[in-house]
């Protein structure tokens, strides 16, 4: 059956992506303001841009976020798929509840218990606040995204392919990276992509966790914006706009010709006899 | 016939061992990191939230010290000071801070899934070509940030902002709106944040809708309002609750929206506890009310949990 859009499901669909875009799409195009008051339009202008990278403070806390991201978004990336083949493999093992309600109770965590909690934590321990407790917050909350994410993609796994490879002698350790890893690589990228956003995002629990020296980005941006709407933060924030908007499309456009690959060689194997 | 297949299969070597004790590290490193980053630290808020304040670094006195041993943690427990618990009771502002936060957590809460579901109806009723693309427009201002997102409004609500523009310019209005920094805006930032979170499970539960069935109502003579509340909605309420339990949790600890967008007048506990740890620099306290917080999310956690696993293991 070909569907059509009815007038009711056009319009409400329309006006939702309207509410969903328009404040964004208002915020980079202030970006290009000439004047320096934000609600006034002063004609076009790149000049907030150039003076973004002169502004040392911002630039050190953008470097201080990006390490901290990679860093983050990659170790979180082992940890939780190892949680998910955990979860998705191992039936009724003993401590389960206790295992999954840690990896699901933190997707609604409010932020500020997390904050909060970690960094008594790291107090109790002697840590030395900054960059290495903020990397340990990070890669605590987005183990349970990425196990998430990845979870979903091991429940559609055939796993007749991993048996058959055991069954011909090759050892587990060599199965995994020669066909589970290739098959539930897309959510494995999803979920590291996952990870460094919310890594990038995050103010609250940095925040809390952080010592002196370790500002990241949405510390310095929060304690600008507290004392009003200037060009220069929506010049970065249109970087970091575009930055994410080109890496979440180009993903989305490698994962979709993978999958396209995928099936022809399924096909062409099938097809050989 | 199976004889040969049989005989063949039991001389075959032995297959590899599977369970070998690598298997285990699977589990093990994951749920050692969880247990002392995620759950450790929050026996550690409870302790210091039974602490007392002081000039110190850290500032606070701690209850007990297992240097000292049994007669160490005896003595602890003989002083507890649920003097912060007592305090979080007797002053008002935190019982009206707790208060006023599950309110605006539901009836935001609610505006969210009022927007929402007209856009996920749509969504699920779109040609199923479109479909793939409608949900990575609903999930791409999910992936900027959240704090841009928020900022964002601030340009668009204020007094000279943009929507005030806007409004007097086709003559909606005479003066200005007052917008940001009222319960409005904290209502609206919510909304726009959170959307994402209400229409993703809307939309599934709305997509696996069965179209005979409403094709059938309509054939019987029900009208399409009928038939919507007494078919569509009912088979989205597993979407409806999701939704609503992704929304309605976090918001009631949100910090960023209504320090950004709220006023003064805004009480919420986010902000409460924010203000003791980083103004008042009184950290037991900040731990009491993230204690209190906690208990009052927990039934809904818990709830959220058990459907997420319930779910999880219906797709296996």
């Amino acid at each position: 059956m070909i569907r059509r859009f009815s007038f009711f499901n056009l319009t409400s669909v329309t006006l939702g992506f309207a509410f969903l875009y328009l404040p964004i799409v208002l915020l980079v195009i202030y970006s290009f303001n000439e004047s320096r008051l934000v609600t006034v339009w002063g004609g076009w202008s790149t000049k907030w841009y150039g003076e973004l990278f002169r502004n040392e403070a911002l630039m050190d806390a953008a470097w201080v976020t990006l390490r901290v991201a990679l860093l983050s978004a990659t170790v979180a990336t082992i940890l939780g798929t190892l949680a998910a083949i955990a979860l998705v493999r191992f039936g009724r093992f003993r401590g389960r509840t206790l295992f999954s309600g840690m990896i699901y109770a933190p997707l609604v965590m409010p932020d500020v218990i997390t904050g909060l909690s970690l960094l008594l934590l790291f107090v109790a321990m002697g840590f030395a606040r900054g960059f290495w407790t903020i990397l340990l917050a990070h890669i605590t909350f987005s183990t349970c995204f990425v196990a998430i994410v990845v979870q979903s993609r091991l429940v559609t796994f055939d796993r007749t392919l991993e048996e058959a490879a055991l069954d011909l002698g090759c050892p587990p350790l060599k199965t995994f990276f020669l066909i589970t890893l290739p098959i539930i690589l897309p959510g494995v990228v999803a979920g590291w992509m996952l990870a460094f956003t919310l890594s990038l995002d995050d103010l609250v629990i940095a925040s809390f966790v952080t010592g002196p020296g370790a500002t990241t980005l949405p510390m310095r941006i929060y304690s600008q914006v507290r004392l009003g709407v200037t060009p220069e933060i929506n010049a970065v924030c249109t970087i970091l706009i575009g930055i994410v908007t080109v890496g979440v499309i180009a993903a989305s456009i490698i994962t979709k010709r993978q999958e396209v690959e995928r099936r022809r060689a399924e096909r062409m194997a099938m097809a050989t006899p | 016939m199976a004889d040969p297949l049989a005989t063949v299969e039991t001389k075959a070597p032995p297959a590899p061992a599977r369970q070998g004790s690598g298997r285990w590290l699977v589990l093990i490193v994951p749920y050692l990191w969880l247990l002392i980053f995620f759950a450790a630290p929050f026996l550690i808020v409870f302790k210091i939230s039974l602490s007392t304040a002081a000039m110190a670094i850290p500032p606070y006195t701690p209850v007990f010290d297992l240097a000292q041993g049994f007669v160490g943690l005896v003595r602890g427990i003989q002083e507890f000071a649920v003097d912060n618990y007592l305090w979080l009771v007797s002053d008002d502002l935190y019982i009206r801070a707790y208060l006023s936060s599950l309110w605006i957590a539901a009836i935001s809460t609610f505006l969210t899934l009022l927007v929402a579901y007209p856009l996920a109806y749509g969504m699920a009723r779109a040609p199923k070509g479109w479909q793939p693309t409608l949900v990575m427009l609903v999930i791409l201002p999910f992936w900027t940030s959240f704090l841009i997102r928020v900022y964002s409004w601030i340009g668009i609500l204020k007094k000279e902002g943009l929507l005030n523009q806007l409004l007097l310019y086709v003559g909606a209005i005479d003066q200005p709106l007052t917008i940001l920094n009222t319960n409005w805006a904290v209502y609206i930032g919510i909304v726009y944040s959170y959307l994402p979170f209400m229409v993703l499970p809307l939309y599934a539960a709305l997509e696996r809708l069965d179209d005979t069935l409403l094709e059938a109502a309509s054939d019987l003579g029900s009208p399409p309002s009928r038939a919507f509340w007494q078919i569509t909605f009912p088979l989205s309420l597993p979407g409806v609750i999701a939704g609503c339990f992704l929304v309605f949790i976090p918001v009631t600890g949100e910090f960023v929206i209504p320090d950004l967008l709220g006023g003064t007048g805004t009480l919420m506990i986010g902000k409460t506890l924010w203000t003791e740890f980083f103004n008042n620099r009184d950290w037991p306290l900040a731990s009491a009310v993230a204690v209190i917080l906690l208990f009052l999310l927990i039934i809904p956690i818990v709830l959220f949990q058990n459907m997420e696993q319930k779910r999880a293991e219906r797709e296996r």
